[in-house]
């Protein structure tokens, strides 16, 4: 293992500086930092040119020039951006969170809702939802990012933000809309003609109730989780995590779910208080989030039982749902300051935080939750299509596999089949295509950031090369590079983690 | 399902009249009817086809290749008067909710300088044809160059290439695009295209070897090696055809990433510039324009969506058409109502047929 690491980061930084120098010798080549002197009417024209080569050491030789920058990077300098003066590793610090925020959620949302749509439409190949949803994957492959992009910001933002204003959906509307939802449910699930009218039925009428909730109690000028939401958002999940991974029959952890429910229900009210007299930060949250898995799996682990195991898990992914629900709900809480302090249209268009907003931690919070919103809808769109056909070809592949067929004939139930020989053989070659997925991410976030200003890595490589600053330029291909080698290297690595037949020290 | 025989009781039923099925159907006929024949049908495919070929039509003709003029009335360049404030003209026939059919002067409308937007899309629309079929011509050579090659050799140039396409994956494609694009697309858009298809091939070329690889061990490479065929004959008349399909369904697939890349790169302003027209510069030119004029914005994004689509749509058929694995598999409904007709007819002749189990396993593809 340790050998194979040594071998593969050996190989990664040889890859890693060949790949730089030629890039340099591209960027300087697709750069001129003489440009605007050349086409300026100055009368000092040929003296100012004079000064930025010498300044820039544009008389020496790009290789030389190339060793220079490289000689300062290996001491940990990474040069200042001429044009602004500004140091690049101070630019680079900052560009980097916002890339990062935007990618991790991206990834995390079009991972789930790829994977769950294409091993359902797996499940149901050849059927009308598989075509609706092979259709849709195909439709959002083709559409151009940017347009997209520019469409939301256009349309679904302002059009929002002028929702809001006078939040009333008509009656029709959410008729019309459930009865479709409803449609999806039914075709989703699937079974005997009397299932899908009782799925119809139930479908529709749970998003009829939901959105009535909705627009009877003016949910939209409070948005907020609350109490009752909580409970029955709770038992929803505690139902569904435990129908999927346990089965309703198995009582033990049936119970640990509700259990958990109930007690984050209970801990929610002290919560508030508690939430109220600390202050906050990232770390605090994840600590939080880490104690209530670790308290989840404990109630699972005292109901104990020959499969406690199952139980504990259960319990830990139902307490980490009920701590993001808590969680959301703190911040939805200062939804009407923040509301008010926007001028009442709270779905920024552009940049990652609102200059001078102030506020405290969950102020913040909100802030890039609402200024990720169009850019994070951007990128899942096209994500999401790629997981969804990754997912479904790779379950296809998986169910038709002889240990499914033994799975069955030794008799399992179905959802056991499924979820414990399908899924997860379904995984493997997912959890490969994940890590290399992001590096293309972090590429497509150039366009996005591009669209909705977001001062991130991308907007920097695109200023910076508009600009003819080659510093920058540099600096965002050494991150980039650095990552597409990790990604690799933890793809492998993945890869024989989960796969015992693949020997990394063969 | 005709089949005359039903397969002794155990046997998997429904996956033995499959292949019967599959098997007489293409009895006969060459790999190249085969794969037509599965490839017309292909709905999907064929659709792709047919708007594919419907837009190549209408933007050659319209607006005309290079001096040849088309029979549209305006130019991408021309400056008429603005009518109705640049409003497209075209509206749609009552029974869709519009005010009749017509086209009119400026079916897309104009920009505000006047210029006719179903011309520039025209132009837009044949550059980014040109700039797909180039890169999928160039990357394809360079891909199936490179990819046989190091198949086919091993040994030390498979270790120089396969690193050589590491160094392109290092960096994302769009990066690595957008610095070339800078370079190469201030010249002109076909050296651009080439520039981009220089830097597209490695997919390509990974799929390529991993074909030659498997298809090199095989008896009939051996057989032309001993009747003295040279490496280069055996490499493009025994090995290349039996991959053709890999390359021809990758480089489909490749055309339509590569129009998504030349779009997205023109509107980042690093691929073709003016006095050229892409679809993608349109849309960035237009889209401070939205909230005022957003048919500037509708119609370079639709063709781009309508390109993309037809060429995954074809891509699609293509790999359905090549896989040797792919059955020809009915509707679910179908199968069970075939399944009961057959089931009827064989529990006459045997006793252990299990309609309601091959029913499910139809449903669920195995």
């Amino acid at each position: 293992m340790l050998n194979f690491l040594f071998r593969r980061i050996a190989a990664g930084i040889a890859t890693l500086v060949v790949a730089l120098f030629l890039m340099f010798l591209l960027v300087d080549r697709a750069i001129d930092p003489l440009q605007d002197l050349i086409e300026s009417t100055a009368p000092n024209k040929q003296q100012l040119i004079e000064q930025r080569i010498a300044d820039l050491n544009l008389d020496v030789n790009v290789v030389v020039r190339f060793f220079q920058w490289f000689g300062d990077l290996l001491t940990g300098d990474l040069g200042t951006a001429w044009r602004s003066g500004r140091d690049v590793s101070s630019l680079l610090t900052h560009a980097i969170g916002s890339t990062l925020e935007l990618v991790t959620a991206a990834t995390f949302l079009a991972v789930i809702l790829g994977v769950t749509v294409g091993i359902v439409s797996a499940l149901r190949q050849y059927s009308a939802f598989d075509y609706i949803i092979i259709f849709l994957s195909f439709l959002l492959f083709s559409l151009p990012s940017f347009w997209v992009a520019v469409l939301l910001k256009q349309w679904a933002a302002i059009g929002f933000n002028d929702f809001l204003r006078d939040p009333v959906i008509a009656w029709p509307v959410i008729v019309g809309a459930s009865l479709l939802v409803g449609l999806l449910w039914s075709l989703a699930i699937g079974g005997s003609p009397r299932r899908r009218v009782q799925v119809f039925g139930i479908a529709t009428a749970a998003n009829v109730a939901l959105l009535a909730y909705i627009q009877l109690t003016g949910w939209w000028d409070r948005p907020q989780i609350g109490p009752v939401l909580l409970v029955v958002l709770g038992a929803g999940t505690a139902v569904a995590v435990v129908g999927v991974f346990a089965g309703l029959h198995n009582r033990r952890a049936l119970w640990t779910a509700l259990t958990v429910v109930a007690l984050g229900t209970v801990l929610y009210f002290p919560m508030q208080v508690v939430f109220d007299s600390v202050v906050e930060s990232n770390w605090l949250i994840a600590g939080l989030a880490l104690l209530a898995a670790a308290v989840g799996y404990l109630v699972g682990r005292l109901y104990g039982g020959a499969d406690w195991r199952l139980s504990a898990h259960t319990g830990a992914a139902v307490a980490l749902v009920m701590g993001a629900l808590t969680f959301v709900d703190q911040v939805l809480q200062v939804w009407g300051p923040y509301f008010k302090a926007l001028g009442g249209r709270p779905i920024p268009t552009f940049g990652d935080r609102t200059p001078n907003l102030g506020g405290n931690y969950w102020v913040q919070t909100l802030d890039s939750f609402t200024h990720l919103a169009l850019p994070t809808a951007t990128l899942v769109l096209i994500a999401f299509a790629s997981y969804t056909r990754y997912a479904r070809s790779s379950m296809l592949e998986v169910m038709n596999q002889d240990y499914i067929r033994t799975a069955r004939a030794k008799g399992l139930p179905e959802r056991l089949v499924i979820v414990r020989h399908g899924f997860r053989n379904a995984m493997i070659p997912l959890a490969t295509v994940v890590p290399i997925d992001i590096i293309t991410l972090i590429g497509g976030a150039i366009i996005t950031e591009a669209v909705f200003a977001r001062p991130g890595m991308g907007q920097l490589f695109v200023r910076s090369l508009t600009d003819a600053e080659i510093e920058p330029v540099m600096a965002y291909l050494l991150v980039t590079a650095i990552l597409a080698i990790l990604a690799n290297i933890i793809a492998d690595i993945v890869y024989a983690t989960i796969d015992p037949r693949i020997r990394l020290d063969a | 399902m005709s089949t005359p025989m039903t397969p002794p009781s155990g046997s998997p039923v429904d996956e033995h009249l499959e292949n019967e099925i599959e098997l007489k159907e293409v009895e006969g006929l060459s790999q190249g009817q085969i794969v037509r024949r599965r490839f017309f049908r292909h709905k999907g495919a064929i659709l792709g086809l047919v708007m594919l070929g419907i837009t190549t039509l209408l933007a050659l003709t319209s607006v005309g290749v290079g001096p040849v003029p088309g029979w549209w009335q305006w130019t991408p360049y021309q400056t008429p008067s603005v009518v109705d404030a640049g409003r497209p003209s075209m509206s749609l026939p009552t029974w869709l909710g519009g005010s009749g059919f017509v086209i009119g002067d400026h079916p897309f409308g104009q920009d505000e300088i006047g210029r006719d937007i179903f011309a520039r899309v025209m132009a837009g629309v044949q550059t980014s044809l040109m700039v797909m079929v180039v890169i999928g011509t160039v990357s394809a050579v360079i891909g199936i160059a490179v990819g046989a090659a190091s198949g086919f050799f091993r040994g030390r140039s498979d270790t120089v290439l396969m690193r050589l396409t590491d160094l392109v994956i290092t960096v994302p494609t769009i990066v690595i695009g957008a610095v070339i694009g800078k370079i190469a697309g201030g010249v002109s858009g076909l050296v651009f295209a080439i520039a981009m298809g220089l830097i597209l091939w490695t997919t390509l070329a990974r799929l390529v070897r991993g074909e030659f690889l498997s298809l090199r061990e095989r008896e009939f490479v051996d057989a032309a090696r001993v009747a003295g065929a040279s490496n280069l004959r055996i490499i493009f008349k025994h090995i290349l055809p039996n991959a053709i399909g890999t390359v021809i369904v990758s480089v489909t697939l490749l055309m339509s990433s590569a129009i998504l890349l030349e779009t997205a790169l023109s509107f980042l302003g690093f691929g073709i510039q003016q006095p050229e027209i892409s679809l993608g510069q349109l849309i960035n030119q237009y889209q401070q324009a939205f909230a005022t004029r957003p048919w500037l914005f509708w119609w370079p994004g639709l063709f781009i969506v309508v390109i993309a689509l037809s060429i995954n749509f074809i891509g699609d058929g293509l790999r359905d058409a090549f896989d040797p694995r792919q059955k020809r598999i009915p509707s679910e409904r179908k199968m069970a109502k075939a399944m009961e007709a057959d089931g009827s007819a064989a529990r006459a002749n045997a006793s252990t047929v299990r309609p309601a189990d091959d029913v499910r396993n139809a449903g669920t593809g195995s």
